[in-house]
């Protein structure tokens, strides 16, 4: 099992309706997110571009925020979902440093806090909470060992690319170009 | 007795509002404590869900408010049964318990009073502040006639003081969203097609094969259906063409995008006509059975070519010709997108009735993918005496002027309050219910003036909004999420009605807007007109009507039912449109007799001077006017607005990204505050952007105030639109000022 999602930029209106879905479903304090909206810009007036997408913990497979992690409160969960154990945690903030993608933060309660891609609604056979709440639907979450989901489909057929190859941390979302 | 009406921030009051808004913000539901997460021992936190439907927008999707055992709202999730949203609320619904949990809400009844001298607010009990509202009303109505109360109202309501004023006698009523919104597309539609599109429109996205966007930035605006249908046509295929100075969302998902210039689309529409007829892509069956007045409009638009719209649009006529084609390949399944917010240059009837037109020519109009026949549900009203007759209304309010507007125009209501230009028909009390407007409507010279002369002023909100600081008596009004509302039966695809029911009791004094009419109701002794004891008595007995009960509706939310009328016009049917003769206007008779032209013309607009920008604006997908502007769950997707300049521009004035600067427009007019500088390529040189619902000047909006600019006050130049109106928007134009302007900031 290893949990992957993959998000459609020519479908994402940038409506940031995932951040708030997110902020009141993990009770995510006011004034942080744990996923955000990105809007890049390119071309010249009036041939011009945008590619919005939805970013958050890339969940990698080659995590350096779970290496890095001193007491080991940054895990994986099945499916390979990294996890931030707040007990554990101490607040170093050597992960918020470690990752590519900026996708953590310190939660004022003292511990670091990031997506975990709702694993207490995925462990009931929900979808996280952004991808429920999407009004485009521009976002898929699923199983990438289980050839017939959605996910599966979607990556099949389409060109997608990753952020930060470069990084070599093998992450799991993928934006549909 | 005219009392000068100063303006008075609630926040002077001390209403201790850290001492009232202990806890409201936080949840408290342990969803994913990690602990949990590391043991797998997630439990459910046991609450309830409650029906409800959305008021943060027009479109009121159908969800459900989750509520923790200790009373707390934990998160609102759409109600998948519901056409409207699917189950998914966009941005502003999924964060509405902001508006709940807002520390800055109206928390008690507050009446004007003058202290050594000064004009300050101080709290009432409901009791006091409705006897004062109703001896008032009262006293006006034996003087000058219950005409002369006038009500302007937004949102869900707005219906109570509705009945509660043509209870009373009065039927001079207007909400801003005609005149200031999509007045002039309501108009330009019925003129055509004998109906306007509604709300939510009756747009078939979903099985589009082309969608044409004028203007229009779906997407951006977040009206819900319409976003998640556009995301499902582009999924099958569907030919986006967008029209727009500015790279909308909307636009850069198209497969074109024309940029043209500003107050220019009447031209291209023209052109759009000129090449269907004259290369022969109409849809000639359909035209042929149901519209009338074709052979006078391929005469009027025989000189309308694409080369004659290159000079005006600064379009290529190849452009023009080949997205022509591709709406005609599409038809009938192709929009030609009726917009919303369409008070732009005070021709905006005729701009409707050109995209009205293309329907017609295209076919659109009855067909899948184009635009569907709607249908609701009817719900019995509640018995109530008739309403007395009143002796003149808004109508009257109009002078003679604007003879197709069928809704009233806010601005001759506002007008006919000033009494040296009221003439007979004076207004001399208003209630305001959910519009905020300073902020809203343009004329704002003339609208202060107004206020000053009014002998009551009402305001009933949720909010301290600008226009509390100028009321004689402000209501707080609970929230949608405390309180139940009239059932939703909008008509669309399918018929459905929704029920709004309280998921928690009202936080402070506030009390619900149908209780505050029918308690100012009976006081002018109208309780035959309020046979009820509660809202919910007249939700059971209306739902009993038809076989349901309120019970039922409380477990589903949202009932949907099979329609009894075809949602497409049966091919080749004799199908009757809703004009006089049955038939599709593309010649409207009516417009001729009036004096106005009966087929659509170009007229140049004004343009920008040396040095001087068109004022755009629009709206973000994360805020809803200038409502949700303090709301805490919203504001940190965008906490003020920002003025868009094209880098040629920027470069040009040295403005540097993120730079703060204030804006004047060609009227002199500064704005109140200074505004961030994003410099992008997504604008044209000759325009700025900005989105509309910023620059708040009322303290009391805490988040609010001071971020951003208004739109509004810098928009002084009204083109009314003869027609219906209108108050056109979109012709100023600003410069950029980067040293602060040697003025006070108003508050």
């Amino acid at each position: 099992m290893r949990y992957a999602m993959a998000i459609d930029t020519r479908k994402c209106v940038g409506c940031s309706d995932c951040v708030v879905a997110c902020q009141t479903e993990n009770n995510v304090p006011v004034g942080f997110c744990r996923d955000w909206v990105i809007e890049v810009v390119d071309g010249t007036y009036p041939n011009v571009s945008i590619e919005l997408r939805s970013e958050r913990c890339n969940h990698c497979k080659n995590s350096p925020c779970v290496r890095c992690c001193p007491t080991g409160a940054s895990h994986f969960e099945d499916g390979g979902i990294v996890v931030v154990d707040h007990e554990k945690c101490i607040g170093c903030g050597a992960c918020i440093q470690s990752c590519p993608y900026n996708a953590r933060y310190s939660h004022p309660d003292g511990y670091v806090d990031k997506c975990t891609f709702c694993i207490h609604r995925v462990r009931q056979g929900s979808d996280p909470a952004c991808v429920s709440v999407c009004p485009t639907k521009c976002m898929y979450f699923g199983d990438l060992d289980d050839p017939n989901s959605k996910i599966i489909n979607m990556l099949k057929n389409r060109k997608f690319k990753s952020l930060a190859p470069e990084a070599g941390t093998k992450p799991q979302i993928f934006y549909l170009l | 007795m005219r009392t000068r009406r100063d303006f008075i921030k609630i926040s002077s009051l001390g209403l201790g509002a850290a001492a009232l808004t202990g806890g409201m913000v936080n949840w408290v539901v342990g969803a994913n404590s990690s602990k949990n997460l590391s043991t797998g021992s997630q439990s459910l936190v046991p609450g309830k869900k409650v029906a409800t439907y959305c008021e943060v927008c027009f479109w009121k999707c159908a969800g459900w408010a989750y509520v923790t055992p200790n009373n707390q709202i934990q998160k609102i999730i759409g109600n998948a049964d519901d056409p409207q949203c699917n189950g998914r609320l966009c941005p502003r619904g999924t964060g509405g318990v902001g508006m709940f949990s807002d520390p800055d809400r109206l928390k008690t009844p507050l009446m004007r009073v003058t202290k050594d001298g000064v004009q300050t607010y101080r709290e009432a009990s409901w009791d006091e502040a409705l006897n004062f509202i109703a001896t008032k009303m009262k006293a006006i109505a034996a003087k000058d006639g219950p005409e002369s109360i006038a009500l302007f109202n937004h949102g869900s309501s707005g219906k109570y003081f509705t009945h509660l004023l043509n209870a009373f006698g009065s039927n001079t009523i207007a909400a801003p969203s005609f005149a200031q919104c999509r007045g002039p597309r309501d108009t330009g539609f019925d003129l055509t097609f004998g109906e306007s599109v509604s709300s939510p429109e009756v747009t078939d996205i979903r099985d589009t094969r082309c969608l044409v966007l004028i203007g229009s930035h779906i997407g951006e605006n977040m009206h819900n259906g319409q976003v998640q249908e556009m995301s499902e046509a582009i999924d099958k295929g569907a030919v986006i063409i967008t029209v727009d100075p500015r790279l909308s969302t909307a636009a850069s998902k198209s497969k074109y995008w024309l940029p043209i210039k500003p107050s220019t689309d009447i031209a291209l529409l023209l052109a759009w006509i000129h090449v269907l007829i004259y290369d022969d892509l109409y849809n000639k069956e359909y035209v042929a059975k149901y519209a009338e007045g074709f052979n006078e409009l391929k005469e009027h638009v025989k000189g309308f070519t694409p080369e004659w719209a290159y000079g005006i649009t600064t379009l290529k006529p190849e452009l023009i010709r080949q997205t022509a084609r591709e709406m005609a390949n599409a038809a009938p399944s192709v929009i030609v997108h009726p917009g919303r917010h369409t008070s732009w240059y005070g021709d905006d009837v005729q701009r409707s009735r050109s995209i009205a037109i293309l329907n017609a020519l295209l076919g659109s109009w009855g067909n899948r993918g184009g635009l569907f026949l709607k249908e609701g549900f009817r719900v019995p009203e509640f018995p109530h005496p008739a309403y007395p007759k009143p002796a003149w209304s808004w109508l009257e309010t109009l002078n003679g002027r604007y003879p197709f507007a069928k809704e009233a125009v806010t601005n001759t209501i506002i007008e006919a309050s000033i009494p040296e230009l009221g003439k007979e028909h004076i207004v001399k009390g208003w209630i305001v219910s959910g519009t905020n407007l300073v902020v809203s409507v343009p004329l704002k010279e003339q609208l202060m003036k107004a206020m000053q002369s009014l002998e009551l002023l009402v305001v009933v909100d949720t909010m301290p909004m600008e226009i509390t600081g100028f009321a004689d008596v402000v209501l707080p009004e609970c929230t949608y999420l405390e309180r139940y509302d009239d059932l939703r039966t909008s008509p669309h695809r399918e018929p459905t009605i929704a029920l709004r029911m309280p998921a928690v009791e009202p936080l402070y004094d506030t009390k619900p807007a149908w209780w505050i009419s029918k308690q100012i109701g009976e006081r002018l002794g109208l309780g035959a007109y309020y046979n009820y004891k509660d809202l919910k008595d007249v939700l059971d007995w209306q739902l009993k009507q038809v076989g349901l009960s309120l019970s039922e509706l409380e477990r589903i939310g949202v009932k949907k039912f099979a329609r009894k009328t075809p949602v497409y016009i049966e091919p080749g049917s004799d199908y009757q449109f809703k004009t006089a003769s049955g038939k599709i206007q593309l010649y409207a008779h009516e417009l001729e007799a009036a004096g106005f032209d009966p087929m659509p013309k170009y007229t140049a607009h004004a343009q920008p001077g040396q040095g001087y920008y068109r004022l755009i604006y629009g709206r973000a997908p994360m805020h809803t006017f200038s409502r949700t502007a303090n709301n805490r769950n919203l504001v940190a997707l965008m906490p003020e607005n920002s003025v868009w300049v094209n880098p040629q521009v920027a470069e040009l004035w040295g403005l540097k990204k993120d730079q703060y600067v204030w804006l004047k427009n060609q009227d002199g007019v500064i704005s109140n505050f200074s505004v961030k500088v994003r410099i992008t390529e997504r604008i044209r040189w000759d325009s700025v952007y900005i989105v509309h619902g910023f620059g708040h000047h009322h303290k009391p909006l805490t988040y609010a105030f001071g971020r951003g600019v208004n739109d509004t006050e810098l928009i002084t130049s009204i083109k009314i639109d003869p027609i219906m109106g209108g108050t056109g928007m979109r012709g100023n134009f600003v410069t950029f000022i980067q040293n602060e302007p040697k003025k006070e900031a108003k508050s």
